[in-house]
């Protein structure tokens, strides 16, 4: 029984300490929180020079998802995507940030491009980068209450009212 | 800490790896981004101080400027008339889009993505597509004159947006008849998009599985047509910009950015290509059929405003090349997957059948639902890269849309690039970026 | 009209009086709609096809409006081309109220007429909240023959001084009235559930 297990554990690929995972033809690593940093600087070394994208996913409206690995599943998720010019490959990072301690560190001073990113996803999630230079709204007027992305945000959509139908 | 050696004329030299280079390492000046919010700028100003002669200024650039590329506003601090730096402040054309997608199905995602870079909607609504494409699994399946319908259309974009980049430019920089020019050449291909579209802009044309229609009759006469009378005119434009010293001095030299801070700061494109990057996705990372089509890839030496203005003109004449390419190879064909999922069935048979009836009916108001599952999906726009990232929960609408727009990250560089520039510079480095703020801000 | 018949058969010395009346109202509102400058204020999508109006093609050089000053001070007609956002609604109105009398207001695309496609938290839904329109040009985005329809539309109706006489009523135009509770710091919480 112990060996089918160890067999099973072994089958699991893993990249730096994270899981791996094949999504579409994709790779996919899921990094705690505490890895992140680390293992994007150990990525950075490997040769994936570009940090492409960062953005957020709110899964409240997808609480019984699974992950696997022995992953638990959060409310957010900040998903990296990382470009290699040299090798002509991407690879896709995937962080749990729970709801009641939504921060996570910034990748500013790996990948500088990221200041827009982090302060876009800021704004409209509500998770704060601890270490990011300005860590203020950029898409919203600066006064604004509420993050827009969020699930629980509803869209501020207006009734329309079309001439001729009953009102 | 890893110790990298290297070999150089002065003897063994210890190299800091990729992770240790921070920020302060990879940028030339970290100090160019002004980082100040707008209520501690307007505060500043109505602290009284002495006024020594060295005092800076911080002024406001937009967002209503006739040379912000749109509604760009840009908080400068200036000594006399240079610019030491500067903060381009966003979302003025904040649309929530990703927050619509999640409203609309994905037949109709393509209406919204279309509208974020509205220079080139064709790419976008591209994207889009290849992104549910692969979501559903149909990505290997689509019919081939689909693929080369959409790399036709795809190039003609590019060249309309890149016209327009001329046009602007030149507006910028004080050759105001480039800007008539320009729009002339551009409404050459608008009246292509309308006749094969429907639409001369936001065309919502490229949809997941295909195309909405095929090409009309006689369309090989209209894009020879296009591409027989650009050569002439791009010498044109070329004797009134390239080789005019007015046109060198403004632009030489000005709003130089190196290989190094280009991929720290994420961008991509023209901005890349120009610090000697040769990073094109349509050749290193091909998608539809460019692995069988011959182009080059332009690449420039200095990382200045005039690299940028020289890509961009000859990338007009590498996609003209391209689509002289598909013209010879057009095959005949599906214009999209016979999918029973997917697409529609012909509007002809609607009248006979039932069941042609609500199929029809059900793909255009419930929508077809997609597979569990996210992707990433990149093409190269005439800005850079765009991608598309899509989490599907299953449902006939995107769980989450998110648009890896290239001009949102391509606006980074700008303080870098204006730092120790003349105002007048500014202008042009905003021109030379060439943003569209519809995709900056979505 | 025998003294247009007059002038028909003889030229100017058909003429019995060397002097013509007419009304200096008439003659200044057919010099305002003939060279009626805009305000560029362009914003998305539409502000593409509203610079491809005044492009070679389209041509509203024929109609006087070619000239977009940058200035609002130094212009007339605003045309709105594109989706105005929360953040830029301020924006708007300040440019609108730095345009001196007599000034209109052309609402280009469905974005600016009524908020368009997006019927969410971001876009204003409709820029007649902010200003007052005269005319609206629907579209996603309006051809250059729309919008020229809509200047033309205009036009006549300055010709004509329609709308003077319906600003004289509607004391100035803007029907907006700010009270005392509306201050600029006003957090706004539309949308939270």
């Amino acid at each position: 029984m112990s060996d089918s297990a160890d067999t099973v554990e072994n089958a699991v690929e893993t990249q730096h300490g994270c899981p791996v995972q094949d999504s579409l033809g994709q790779r996919v690593l899921h990094v705690t929180r505490d890895q992140y940093v680390s293992v994007i600087k150990v990525l950075a070394d490997e040769g994936y020079e570009m940090c492409v994208d960062l953005t957020g996913v709110d899964y409240l409206e997808m609480p019984h998802r699974t992950i696997g690995f022995g992953i638990q599943p959060e409310r957010f998720e900040v998903v990296v995507n990382l470009l290699s010019l040299s090798q002509r490959k991407r690879v896709r990072l995937r962080v749990q940030v729970p709801a009641d301690d939504a921060t996570l560190p910034t990748l500013f001073d790996v990948h500088p491009g990221t200041e827009a990113h982090e302060r876009e996803t800021f704004d409209m999630f509500g998770i704060v980068f601890t270490g990011h230079p300005d860590m203020t709204r950029i898409l919203m007027p600066e006064d604004w209450d509420g993050h827009p992305l969020r699930k629980d945000y509803s869209q501020g959509s207006i009734p329309v009212q079309f001439k001729g139908a009953h009102s | 800490m890893t110790i990298i050696s290297a070999g150089t004329a002065e003897g063994g030299q210890e190299l800091l790896s990729r992770s240790e280079l921070t920020a302060k390492e990879l940028l030339r000046e970290v100090g160019s981004v002004l980082r100040m919010s707008e209520t501690e700028a307007a505060l500043l100003a109505e602290v009284e101080t002495e006024a020594p002669e060295d005092q800076t200024m911080i002024i406001n650039m937009g967002p209503q400027h006739p040379s912000t590329h749109g509604v760009l506003r840009l908080m400068l601090e200036l000594q006399g008339e240079t610019v030491l730096r500067c903060k381009p402040i966003i979302g003025y054309l904040h649309t929530g889009m990703e927050k619509t997608g999640e409203a609309l199905t994905y037949m109709q995602g393509g209406t919204n993505v279309t509208r974020m870079d509205y220079l080139s909607p064709l790419n976008n609504e591209l994207v889009f597509s290849m992104a549910v494409e692969k979501l559903l699994g149909i990505d290997g399946d689509i019919p081939e004159r689909a693929v080369w319908m959409r790399m036709l259309l795809s190039e003609l974009n590019r060249m309309s947006s890149h016209l327009l980049f001329l046009a602007t430019n030149g507006m910028d920089l004080g050759a105001v008849s480039m800007m008539l020019y320009g729009w002339r050449e551009r409404e050459d291909v608008l009246r292509f998009f309308q006749k094969v579209t429907g639409l001369r802009m936001n065309h919502n044309f490229i949809r997941p599985g295909g195309l909405a229609a095929d090409l009309p009759a006689g369309w090989r006469d209209d894009v020879l047509a296009i591409l027989e009378g650009l050569p002439s005119r791009l010498e044109e434009y070329d004797i009134l910009m390239t080789g005019q010293p007015i046109w060198r001095e403004r632009l030489q030299g000005v709003g130089v950015i190196t290989a190094q801070e280009a991929i720290a700061l994420g961008a991509t494109g023209p901005i890349l290509r120009s610090t000697g990057v040769a990073w094109d996705l349509r050749r290193d990372m091909p998608y539809l059929h460019y692995d069988e089509l011959e182009f080059d890839v332009i690449v420039g030496q200095y990382g200045d405003a005039y690299d940028r203005y020289s890509i961009r003109f000859n990338e007009i004449r590498e996609s003209m090349r391209i689509v002289y390419q598909v013209l010879e190879r057009m095959p005949s064909g599906d214009f999209r997957i016979q999918n029973k999922k997917v697409t529609p069935p012909p509007r002809a048979r609607i009248d006979e059948s039932m069941e042609a009836l609500i199929h029809h009916f059900k793909i255009f108001t419930e929508g077809f639902k997609v597979p569990e599952g996210e992707v990433y999906v990149a093409i190269e726009s005439p800005r850079g890269e765009i991608g598309c990232y899509i989490v599907s929960d299953g449902s006939a609408n995107p769980y989450r849309m998110h648009v890896r727009a290239p001009s949102f990250v391509n606006i980074q560089t700008m303080p870098h690039m204006m730092r120790g520039g003349l105002v007048a510079d500014a202008v042009a480095v905003i021109s030379s970026v060439d943003p569209v703020l519809g995709e900056v801000d979505r | 009209m025998g003294a247009i018949q007059n002038i028909v058969d003889d030229g100017l010395g058909g003429m019995d009086h060397n002097f013509v009346t007419a009304r200096i109202e008439d003659l200044v509102k057919w010099a305002r709609s003939r060279s009626s400058w805009g305000a560029s204020f362009g914003l998305a999508c539409c502000a593409i096809e509203m610079m491809g109006t005044g492009a070679s093609h389209y041509d509203i050089s024929r109609f006087g409006m070619e000239v977009f000053r940058a200035s609002p001070r130094q212009a007339d007609i605003m045309i709105v081309a594109g989706r105005v956002s929360q953040k830029m609604a301020p924006v708007l109105r300040q440019e609108y109220d730095q345009m001196m009398e007599p000034k209109w207001v052309i609402s280009m695309g469905v974005c600016a007429s009524s908020g368009g496609m997006f019927n969410n938290y971001a876009i204003v839904q409709g820029v007649d909240q902010i200003v007052p329109v005269d005319v609206y040009a629907p579209g996603c985005p309006p051809t250059p023959e729309t919008l020229i329809h809509a200047i033309e539309t205009l036009h006549q109706l300055i010709e004509d001084g329609e709308i003077m006489h319906r600003r004289a009523a509607n004391n100035g135009g803007a029907g907006v009235e700010l009270t005392s509770e509306l201050s600029a710091h006003t957090s706004v919480t539309i949308g939270t559930k």
